[in-house]
C-alpha cells in the first residue's frame, strides 16, 4: 500500500533536463534531398571529396529498406519532416567568451559549466548543440602533446589525411540504414587523434544536446589511438521535453592501433518520453571499435537511462592478436521506454579476449532486451569470451529479455555465458529501511550495488553522476 | 533510587498481530523504561521474532489489535525508517545480503539518514571514520569488511558482529536483538555481549531475544520474560532464567495451563 503511494508520487517526477533554450538558430528546411546535403556540406566549408562521400551515402540510403525491429514497438518515422541541419547562429568561436550566453546558460543548467570544467575537473569538453560543435576547451594544452581534439568538421578541413584514412572504415556507410543516413547528413561531432606512445592526461568529454524542435541529431565521432597510446573519452547527452519523437542517429568509430587503449564511457539521458509514452528520443546509434593492432584494447562502458527507444550495440572487432574488448553496460527502462542494447565481439585474432557485463533494470511497463553476439572466426585461435547478463525487474508489468548469440568457427576458442534474473527482495528493502533509509534511497542503494561491477569502470565524477541518474530514473518504481 | 513518574520508553498494550490473518502474538503486554535491559526467552514459534518485526514495522506483519507507544508516540503510525530515526534499532536474526553495496557506503548513509531525522548534521568523513575504527576494534572486526558488500560472504560470526557494529554506530534509544547470540562460538558471544554492555546507559534500553539462559548471566538484565504462545506469561528477575534452565519450558507451559 505504502509503497504504491510513493510510487505514484515519484512516477510524476519530471525529466529534469526538459527545458528548451532560446538560442538563435539557423536551420535547413525539413526533409532530405541532394540539395540539403550540398547545403550542409557547404555550411561546413567541406572539401569536395567529403561532399562526394555524403552524396554516395545518400544515394545508397535511398535504396535501403528501413529496418524491421525485433523486439521494439515503433511508429513509422517520416524522414521528410526531420530537419537535418540546425545550428546556433554564432557558431564559429575564437574563445569561450564569444559563446552565446544562452548556450552558456544551458550548459550551466545542465550542471556542466564549461569554464568550471575547464578549470577544476581537468576535463576537456566539446559541446555539441543540435548539429554544431560550439566549444572545445583545453585545446592548447592537448596540442602540446600532439593530441588533436576538435569538432569533426574542423578535422575534415585541417586534417584531411587522417579523416580520409579512417572515417567510415569501421562503420562503412552501407553498414545499416541509420549509419548510412548518418554518413549522408552528419553535421558534426568530435574528432580525437592521440599520437604514438602518448597517454592522454585528461578525460576528453563531449556533451550532446538536442535543442531545436523536429531536429534530428546525427553526430559523428571518430577516435584514433595510435600505437601505444591511451585515451579515455566521455560522452553525455540530454534533450528538451517534447511531445513528438525526435531522432538521434549517431555513429561512433574507434580505432586502436598496436598496443593502444581506448576507453569510451557514455551516460545517455536523452528525454525518455512522459509516463504515458508520449514523445522522447529515438536513439539509434551505431558504435563500433576496431582493435587493429596486436595487444590493443577497447573498452565500452555505458549507462543508458534515457530515450523512448534505444537501439545500440557498441561493438569491438578484435583483429590484432592478443587484443581485448570489453563491454560494461547498465540499461534502465521505466514507464514505456524500450531498450534493445548489447554488444558484438568479433574475434578475428589469436588469443583475443572479450568480457561482456550487462545489467538490465526494468520498471513500469518498459521492456529491456540484451542482444549480443560473440563470434569466433577460424583464425581466433585460443580466443576467450566471458559474458554475464543480469536482469533486475522492478514491478510486475515490465519485461526483460536476453538474446545471446554465439557463433564459433574455431575449435580452440572458449565462450562462457551466465545469465540471471532477479527482483529486489522485500527483505532487502526492509533491512535498509530499518537502518533509516527511505524507500527511494533503499531502492537506489540496492540498484547501485547491483550495477557496481559496471559503474566501477566509469571515471570517478561520471560514476557519481551515473548513480544519481539511476536513482532519479527509478524513483518510486518499486511497488 | 526510585524514578518519580518516569514515562515508559516502550509500552505495548494487548498486542495481537501476525502475518496475513493468522495471529501469532495474542494479547501481549510489555513495558520498558529507559536504561533497562529486558530479556525475552521462549521456544521456537512462541512469537519472539514476530514481536521484533512488528516493533520494527516489517510491511507484511499486520497488527489486529492493541497499541504500541514509543517515547510517547504511536509507533504503529510510523514507517520503518521513521521508527529507525526515532531510535528503534533491530539487530536481525538473519542479516540480509545486499550484493554490490559496500558496507562503508551503507553505514555512512544510514548514520547520516538517522542523524538527519534527529535534526543533527551529517558526520564529516574524519569523525565518521574515527568512530567506525573504534567500534570495529571493540568487536574484533577487521576494517576490511567496510569495503565488502553488505553481509555478502560474511561468516555467521561476522554477520552478527556487523549487526552490533551498526547498532553502535546508529546510537538507538531502544535496541532489539533477535537471537544475536545464536550460532556464535563462546569468544564471539563474549565480544557481542561486551559490545552491548558498553552501550548500556541510563537513556538506552535493550530488548534481547534469546534461547540461552547463559546470556542472562553475562548481561545481568533488569527483567526476564518467558513467552508462551504469543504472550508474555512470566516476568521476573534473573532468577527466572535460572529456574528455566533447571526446569525447561515444559514446566512453565504446564504451569500456564494450570492457571
Amino acid at each position: 500500500m505504502e509503497n504504491n503511494q510513493v510510487l505514484e508520487h515519484y512516477l510524476d517526477t519530471e525529466y529534469k533536463y526538459g527545458f528548451t533554450s532560446d538560442i538563435d538558430t539557423e536551420t535547413a528546411p525539413a526533409g532530405l534531398s541532394e540539395d540539403i546535403i550540398r547545403f550542409i556540406s557547404q555550411k561546413k566549408e567541406e572539401p569536395d571529396w567529403m561532399l562526394e562521400r555524403r552524396l554516395q551515402a545518400y544515394r545508397r540510403w535511398k535504396e535501403m529498406p528501413e529496418p524491421a525491429w525485433a523486439k521494439l514497438r515503433i511508429e513509422k518515422i517520416n524522414f521528410d519532416q526531420i530537419i537535418y541541419y540546425a545550428a546556433p547562429k554564432k557558431a564559429k568561436l575564437n574563445s569561450l567568451d564569444e559563446l552565446d550566453p544562452e548556450i552558456k546558460a544551458t550548459f550551466d543548467k545542465l550542471g556542466i559549466s564549461l569554464e568550471e570544467q575547464k578549470m577544476l575537473a581537468g576535463v576537456a569538453v566539446d559541446a555539441v548543440v543540435d548539429s554544431v560543435s560550439v566549444a572545445t576547451t583545453y585545446k592548447a594544452k592537448l596540442a602540446e602533446l600532439g593530441i588533436i581534439f576538435c569538432p569533426l568538421s574542423e578535422a575534415i578541413r585541417e586534417y584531411p589525411e587522417l579523416v580520409k584514412k579512417y572515417l567510415g572504415t569501421v562503420v562503412p556507410p552501407h553498414d545499416n540504414f541509420y549509419a548510412c543516413l548518418n554518413s549522408a547528413v552528419f553535421s558534426d561531432g568530435s574528432f580525437v587523434y592521440v599520437p604514438k606512445g602518448v597517454r592522454c592526461p585528461i578525460e576528453l568529454s563531449t556533451y550532446f544536446r538536442i535543442n531545436t524542435m523536429n531536429t534530428g541529431q546525427f553526430e559523428r565521432t571518430l577516435i584514433i589511438a595510435d600505437e601505444g597510446s591511451y585515451v579515455s573519452y566521455l560522452e553525455g547527452c540530454t534533450a528538451p521535453r517534447r511531445d513528438e519523437n525526435q531522432l538521434h542517429a549517431a555513429v561512433v568509430e574507434l580505432i586502436a592501433l598496436e598496443g593502444a587503449e581506448i576507453k569510451y564511457s557514455t551516460v545517455q539521458n536523452w528525454y525518455p518520453g512522459d509516463k504515458h509514452g508520449r514523445g522522447g528520443i529515438y536513439n539509434f546509434v551505431t558504435k563500433r571499435g576496431i582493435c587493429k593492432g596486436a595487444y590493443s584494447k577497447i573498452s565500452w562502458t555505458q549507462v543508458e537511462t534515457g530515450s523512448a527507444i534505444t537501439w545500440k550495440y557498441p561493438s569491438v572487432i578484435l583483429k590484432g592478436d592478443h587484443s581485448v574488448g570489453e563491454f560494461y553496460s547498465v540499461a534502465v527502462t521505466n514507464h514505456h521506454q524500450q531498450a534493445d542494447t548489447g554488444t558484438k565481439m568479433i574475434h578475428l585474432g589469436a588469443h583475443t579476449r572479450s568480457v561482456i557485463i550487462s545489467k538490465g533494470i526494468s520498471a513500469g511497463q518498459s521492456h529491456n532486451s540484451y542482444r549480443g553476439l560473440v563470434k569466433f572466426a577460424r583464425t581466433a585461435h585460443k580466443a576467450r569470451n566471458y559474458s554475464q547478463c543480469d536482469s533486475l525487474l522492478l514491478g510486475p508489468n515490465c519485461g526483460a529479455h536476453t538474446f545471446p548469440y554465439i557463433e564459433t568457427n574455431c575449435p580452440t576458442a572458449v565462450a562462457e555465458h551466465e545469465a540471471t534474473t532477479s527482483k529486489i527482495s522485500d527483505d532487502q528493502l526492509f533491512y535498509l529501511r530499518q537502518r533509516g533509509l527511505d524507500l527511494e534511497k533503499a531502492v537506489a542503494m540496492i540498484v547501485g550495488g547491483y550495477c557496481r561491477e559496471v559503474l566501477q569502470h566509469l571515471p570517478m565524477e561520471f560514476a557519481v553522476e551515473a548513480r544519481k541518474l539511476l536513482a532519479i530514473s527509478l524513483e518510486g518504481s518499486v511497488g | 533510587m526510585i524514578p518519580i513518574e518516569q514515562k515508559p520508553l516502550l509500552e505495548i498494550r494487548n498486542l495481537t498481530a501476525g502475518v496475513e490473518s493468522k495471529p501469532i502474538l495474542r494479547g501481549l503486554n510489555l513495558t520498558i523504561y529507559a536504561g533497562e535491559t529486558h530479556v525475552v526467552m521462549g521456544q521456537n514459534g512462541s512469537g519472539k521474532s514476530t514481536l521484533s518485526y512488528v516493533l520494527a514495522g516489517k510491511p507484511d506483519y499486520v497488527v489486529m489489535e492493541g497499541e504500541i507507544w514509543f517515547k510517547g508516540k504511536n509507533l504503529l503510525e510510523m514507517s520503518p525508517e521513521a521508527r529507525a530515526g526515532e531510535g528503534l534499532f533491530l539487530a536481525f536474526q538473519y542479516p540480509i545480503e545486499i550484493p554490490g553495496l559496500s558496507m562503508g557506503t551503507f553505514l555512512k548513509t544510514a548514520v547520516n539518514e538517522v542523524r538527519a531525522y534527529r535534526g543533527l548534521p551529517s558526520l564529516d568523513a574524519r569523525t565518521f571514520l574515527a568512530l567506525q575504527r573504534e567500534k570495529l576494534a571493540e568487536l574484533g572486526l577487521s576494517s576490511d569488511i567496510m569495503g565488502r558488500s553488505v553481509n555478502e560472504g560474511f561468516s555467521g560470526g561476522e554477520k552478527k558482529k556487523n549487526e552490533i557494529l551498526q547498532m553502535a554506530m546508529l546510537d538507538p534509544d531502544l535496541a532489539i536483538l533477535d537471537e544475536t547470540d545464536s550460532g556464535l562460538d563462546l569468544d564471539a558471544i563474549k565480544q557481542v555481549t561486551a559490545g552491548i554492555l558498553k552501550m548500556k546507559n541510563s537513556q538506552r534500553a535493550f530488548l534481547i531475544i534469546t534461547h540461552y539462559p547463559q546470556i542472562v548471566e553475562y548481561l545481568q538484565p533488569d527483567k526476564v520474560h518467558i513467552m508462551i504462545n504469543g504472550r508474555i506469561e512470566y516476568s521476573g528477575g534473573i532468577e527466572l532464567a535460572a529456574l528455566l534452565e533447571k526446569e525447561g519450558y515444559e514446566y512453565f507451559k504446564l504451569q500456564s495451563y494450570q492457571n
